[in-house]
């Protein structure tokens, strides 16, 4: 909850004001009964019709500004609640952008959406409706037992002596709560991630008709949730039962009390009778904050998911130079004893050292599972090296600022996404690139000539993923993004897989041709990819082979040699 | 920025407005019909709050006598306060079990709708088109099924049976009002239409705006979902502040949407209550004034204008009841604008036109030997671009057939068609003599085995992920399948084998490997036909050379459809076709293509610059 106040903070002022103005409303709505009696009690007697409804009037004119102020009052509770989420959900965003991959495969996906959008909608809901709910019934409330404390001390403090109970259920029942909508909120994820899955695979359900099993899958998520929900409404239910009992136990033990009290002359019956009337208000404004209070534990498990994303730390943060030193005079890529594991059980890459001039090429080859990504995932700083260490131009990357680092290099990744927009967009990704090197970007990554094949070319619309393109197109429109902006290290991660031997060569040609200058790293199941690169690394099982150039790692390296021999259609297939 | 899917989808469009009175009328009819499946929970509900309403006004009652024993004429009746107190904790203690159990009840109630609509939601998405899920966000689609029916729910359970339980009160205090005063209920003639009118009013112009609430929240989750997809290339890229103030822009969007929606319902709730307040006041000046004339003899007792003024302290208590419920009415339609948005987009998805029905008579295949034909096929996603123009092929039973071409020139598209995860807009295609238009979808389907080039597999453990295709498999062949696929022995090396669970994106696995497992899936089945569409594409090419033996074994006796452009796996097929622009430029084997000289040879040798 400190989350939200948090958040609310910088709309104190205006929520008071807000607060403020209701107070005002309910104050004025509250003299309504006080004129009512007086008409009734005392105008009657004078007999003047006109009086009557003078008085009337006023009332009319009172309920009108009590109209007027409370609609002021929500709608500006409404702008509060608005400007609140529109930041908490921006922070969110922001924070979970910025996520590191290893926190990012922590948190998962479906959960990290779940608590972007449903966390969100709970805490917007909740500061809304405190605004426009939790003024009136403190006001009642407070109004209520200040009057009663006044009429008669004793008789209220017996009243009073029920708070203490109410206030210890509500709070082992939050208690208890808290980690229930917790639940809830996990159940959601579980939820979301099933339909996230199946709407991504629908085509392998389809052909292998594995829609009843999937019903089953989510039928079972849906039960947990339905359970889990279930629960929590159990537990928050019984907070009402219990505190209007206790109230109305209260109100019974005044009466009995009462009723000794004016058999000994130290109470009238009127008091008890009005004392009751208060009582009523009393427990109708304790109903609301009852209410708000089940609401309240809802969003604050939400805010506490909301908060374990932003308070997560700032993972690979920039080092210090002095903790790594800058080395002089060195090539421009170096890898010094690289190792490194994904869970810390099994290494990933062991003792990998390579250099590579600037403007070079470095091609990485070797089976599936090999760590080829996982090497370029290091290079990127997508994860930190357990020991060893990677530097760009004598500087080891943990000392490179994030923004900096990453606007090196222009990479197309193995699952790389385009997403609902423009062709122009999906290649420019947001970065300032005019039409000249758009264009240029596009007839590098052979993808001018389908891209002028749309009717509206550059302006044509992708789908989200680019699912109205083919799998070749994807690839030179990822490729085209990454040259776009001349980086100074371009990546390529068996970019090129769907395109045909034909397109690929005309590709490498004019990569060779255009980018020059640009250091290229480039991960290949094709020797044919990478057979022109300055140096080849050739990996197994997360080590270093065999490095060299093509003849080279041909003459000497055999693994390459068989790799070699299977795709230059030497190797017969059986 | 344009969506795509608003074009692609005309009747998806971004218009909220439209949403006319009859349309209400139906999403309201509609709703009424879940209600009624769980009717029996409805009146247990219902009779339960009825039951604990006057527990509640039962209690007062008795402390009422009590009071009235306490200022009893010769002092306090203290056996009288006794029993009563006594009669009061009774009466508290079983309106408290009494009201657990109700909101007991409801819970039942309001789960029960959201799990049987969530369930029907999911189980329709599974029957709809491919097509469907192209073209729609999945967080969009994520958003219908959990804060649509969130939303609809929370208003739907709750309130009905809150308007119910209080048309009793309205009845109850308009019948005592009308005891105490005939005149006097007049004025309700005047403010009970103003409040109906208002409230209608009001509707119709929040209506839209609750709509553009949810159909902006649906787009804002659409967008996170797609960029939480691709953190790694936003990093990569350092794109992160871009995206974010793009997110903004959505945020921004969605927010407002929620606010002027608030802007515009704030008025309905003080409104309601105001014209309450009026009601109050008039009755309080013509109670007044005639309690006057009643007083002064102007009005004679037993008339029909003579009050009390204990009669106009009742009726007054009475209005206030009776105004209660009108007053949550009001509250209750204007949470009952957003469910029926939520309500508007859950029916459409269930309104989507689901995959076509078979064919009347359709037949069940189960002996399929694999005869292929298409005969003059023609085919395009959207109506105006033609794909597939006219394309004849015939690939006969264990027979390879290649589609080899350019990317983008409809390859796939093929195999869209052969599975019929879209249909063919003009021309035939036949699976052992007959239209596959007149066999079961399903038995068609599961006639062939595919590997596609995306992989997709889900969270669960490997050994659940191969056998996925193939019920009860036993753990044996599981692990022969992935001994075929050469993936047997990484997943032995993993600490927990072959129940290593695969979360999302997960990050022990690389593509080739995933690429791997769905090879080793696909060898469980016993079909009579295979698609492979760049099935090895991410496997590197020793491994798929040391896979060629089980993958030759899994082609063996099938009839073979292989999209692929390692040309190594092409060049055994006995029937190569090269698709160009959607038509079949050259057909053959390979020895006769490399004759011809065409596209194919030319694409054969490239791989040897």
């Amino acid at each position: 909850m400190k989350l939200i106040l948090k958040y609310l903070k910088p709309f104190y002022r205006r929520m008071s004001l807000g607060l403020g103005i209701k107070v005002l409303g309910t104050v004025v709505e509250l003299v309504l009964p006080l004129i009512l009696s007086y008409i009734l009690g005392t105008v009657i007697l004078s007999g003047d019709v006109w009086r009557i409804v003078l008085f009337g009037g006023l009332m009319v004119l009172c309920a009108a500004a009590a109209c007027v102020l409370n609609i002021i009052a929500n709608r500006m509770a409404a702008r509060v609640a608005r400007n609140f989420s529109e930041k908490i959900r921006h922070d969110l965003f922001d924070r979970t952008m910025r996520l590191s991959a290893r926190q990012t495969d922590k948190f998962t996906i479906p959960s990290l959406e779940s608590r972007l959008t449903t966390d969100t909608y709970n805490t917007h809901h909740f500061v809304g409706m405190m605004q426009r709910m939790g003024v009136r019934a403190p006001i009642l409330l407070i109004g209520g037992l200040g009057i009663t404390l006044f009429m008669d001390p004793m008789l209220a403090l017996v009243m009073i002596a029920a708070l203490p109970f109410i206030f210890v259920t509500v709070f082992f029942v939050s208690r208890r709560g808290v980690p229930l909508y917790t639940r809830v909120q996990g159940s959601v994820d579980g939820m979301i991630r099933v339909v996230r899955e199946d709407s991504q695979g629908i085509r392998v359900i389809k052909a292998l008709s594995r829609a009843e099993h999937e019903h089953a899958r989510y039928d079972a998520v849906n039960r947990a949730l339905v359970a889990d929900e279930k629960r929590a409404g159990l537990t928050m239910g019984v907070v009402n039962p219990i505190m209007t009992f206790l109230m109305n136990l209260g109100s019974t033990l005044v009466v009995l009390l009462g009723a000794n009290l004016v058999m000994g002359n130290r109470s009238a019956p009127e008091t008890i009778i009005a004392f009751m009337q208060y009582f009523t208000q009393i427990s109708m404004a304790m109903m609301t904050l009852t209410r708000i209070f089940v609401m309240y534990t809802k969003s604050s498990a939400s805010a506490r998911r909301i908060e374990e994303v932003l308070a997560t730390e700032e993972d690979l943060a920039t080092e210090s130079e002095e903790k790594y030193p800058v080395r002089a005079d060195e090539p421009y890529i170096v890898f010094d004893h690289v190792s490194f594991s994904y869970k810390g059980k099994r290494n990933n890459l062991t003792d990998i050292s390579f250099t590579l001039e600037r403007g070079g090429s470095l091609g990485i080859i070797g089976a599936t599972g090999s760590g080829k990504t996982t090497l370029i995932s290091l290079l990127m700083r997508f994860y930190d090296v357990d020991s060893g260490s990677i530097r760009i131009g004598g500087r080891d990357i943990r000392t490179i600022p994030g923004d900096e680092l990453h606007t090196m290099f222009g990479v197309a990744l193995q699952n790389d996404f385009l997403y609902a927009d423009t062709v122009a967009e999906n290649i420019r990704f947001g970065r300032d690139i005019d039409d000249a090197a758009m264009h240029k970007a596009a007839a590098i990554a052979q993808a001018a000539d389908f891209i002028d094949g749309f009717p509206d070319g550059y302006e044509h619309m992708l789908s989200a993923k680019g699912t109205n393109v083919s799998g070749g197109q994807k690839q030179r429109l990822l490729i085209a993004r990454a040259v776009a902006a001349e980086p100074d290290i371009l990546i390529l991660d068996d970019s090129s897989s769907a395109l045909d031997y034909k397109t690929d060569a005309n590709l490498r040609r004019a990569l060779a041709e255009h980018m020059g200058n640009t250091t290229t790293v480039t991960v290949a199941q094709r020797v044919s990819s990478v057979m022109g690169c300055d140096l080849i690394i050739v990996l197994e099982d997360g080590e270093i082979v065999d490095m060299g150039d093509h003849e080279k790692l041909l003459r000497d390296c055999e693994i390459y040699r068989e790799i070699s021999d299977s795709q230059m259609g030497g190797a017969i297939v059986e | 920025m344009r969506d795509p899917r608003a074009q692609n989808n005309p009747n998806k469009s971004a218009a909220p407005e439209k949403l006319d009175r009859r349309s209400t009328g139906k999403i309201l009819r509609r709703l009424g019909g879940y209600m009624l499946r769980h009717w029996y929970l409805i009146i247990i509900a219902v009779a339960f709050t009825l039951l604990s309403n006057q527990l509640a006004l039962m209690g007062p009652q008795f402390s009422g006598d009590a009071i009235d024993a306490i200022a009893a004429e010769g002092g306090v009746d203290m056996d009288a306060v006794l029993y009563n107190v006594k009669w009061m904790v009774i009466c508290y203690a079983a309106a408290a079990v009494l009201s657990y159990v109700l909101a007991a009840t409801m819970i039942f109630l309001s789960q029960r709708i959201v799990y049987s609509m969530r369930k029907e939601l999911f189980e329709k998405l599974t029957t709809l088109p491919v097509g469907y899920f192209d073209t729609h966000a999945t967080g969009d689609i994520i958003s219908r099924i959990s804060y649509d029916i969130d939303t609809l729910n929370s208003s739907l359970s709750h309130d009905l049976v809150q308007v119910m339980a209080s048309i009793y009160t309205v009845l109850g205090s308009l019948i005592f009002m009308w005891q105490i005063s005939k005149p006097m209920i007049l004025v309700f003639v005047v403010t009970v239409p103003a409040s109906i009118l208002f409230t209608r009013f009001r509707a119709k112009k929040v209506r839209p705006l609750f709509r553009a609430r949810s159909h902006k929240l649906g787009e804002l989750n659409g967008y996170a979902e797609e960029m939480l997809s691709g953190t790694r290339t936003i990093r990569a890229y350092n794109r992160e502040d871009e995206i974010v103030s793009r997110f903004d822009g959505r945020n921004f969007e969605a927010v407002e949407a929620y606010y002027k929606a608030e802007y515009y319902g704030a008025t309905l709730g003080p409104t309601v209550n105001f014209i309450n307040n009026l009601s109050i006041s008039l009755i309080t000046i013509l109670g007044g004034i005639l309690l006057m004339f009643s007083t002064n003899g102007t009005v004679v007792a037993g008339s029909l204008f003579f009050i009390t003024i204990g009669g106009v302290s009742k009726f007054v208590q009475y209005s206030r009841k009776f105004a209660g419920p009108i007053n949550e009415f009001a509250n209750i339609l204007h949470e009952f604008q957003s469910a029926c948005s939520a309500a508007d987009r859950i029916f459409k998805v269930l309104d989507e036109e689901p995959e076509k029905p078979d064919a009347e008579g359709a037949k069940a295949v189960t002996d399929v030997r694999g005869d292929v034909s298409l005969e003059h096929v023609k085919f395009g996603y959207v109506p105006e671009k033609t794909i597939i123009h006219d394309l004849t092929l015939r690939a006969r039973p264990g027979q390879t057939v290649a589609i080899v071409g350019p990317t983008g020139a409809g390859k796939t598209t093929v195999i869209n068609l052969l599975m019929r995860f879209y249909d063919a807009e003009g021309g035939a295609i036949m699976i052992d003599g007959d239209d596959i238009y007149n066999i079961a979808r399903d038995l068609l389907r599961a006639s062939y085995t595919m590997v596609l080039q995306d992989t997709w597999l889900f969270y669960g453990t490997i050994y659940e992920n191969i056998a996925y295709g193939c019920d009860g498999a036993t753990r044996e062949q599981v692990v022969e399948a992935a001994k075929a696929a050469r993936i047997h022995s990484f997943i032995e090396s993993l600490p927990e084998g072959y129940d290593t669970l695969l979360s999302d994106d997960g990050v022990n696995i690389s593509k080739g490997q995933k690429q791997l497992i769905t090879i080793a899936r696909a060898m469980l089945p016993k079909t009579s036909m295979l698609i492979l569409d760049e099935a090895t594409s991410n496997v590197d090419s020793r491994t798929e050379v040391n896979i060629q033996k089980a993958m030759n074994r899994l082609m063996e006796g099938r009839t073979c459809f292989v999209i692929a452009h390692r040309l190594s796996t092409v060049r055994n097929a006995d029937l190569i076709v090269v698709v160009k622009d959607g038509r079949i430029t050259e057909q053959g084997n390979h020895e006769e293509l490399m004759r011809l000289g065409g596209f194919y040879s030319t694409l054969y040798n490239s791989q040897f610059d």
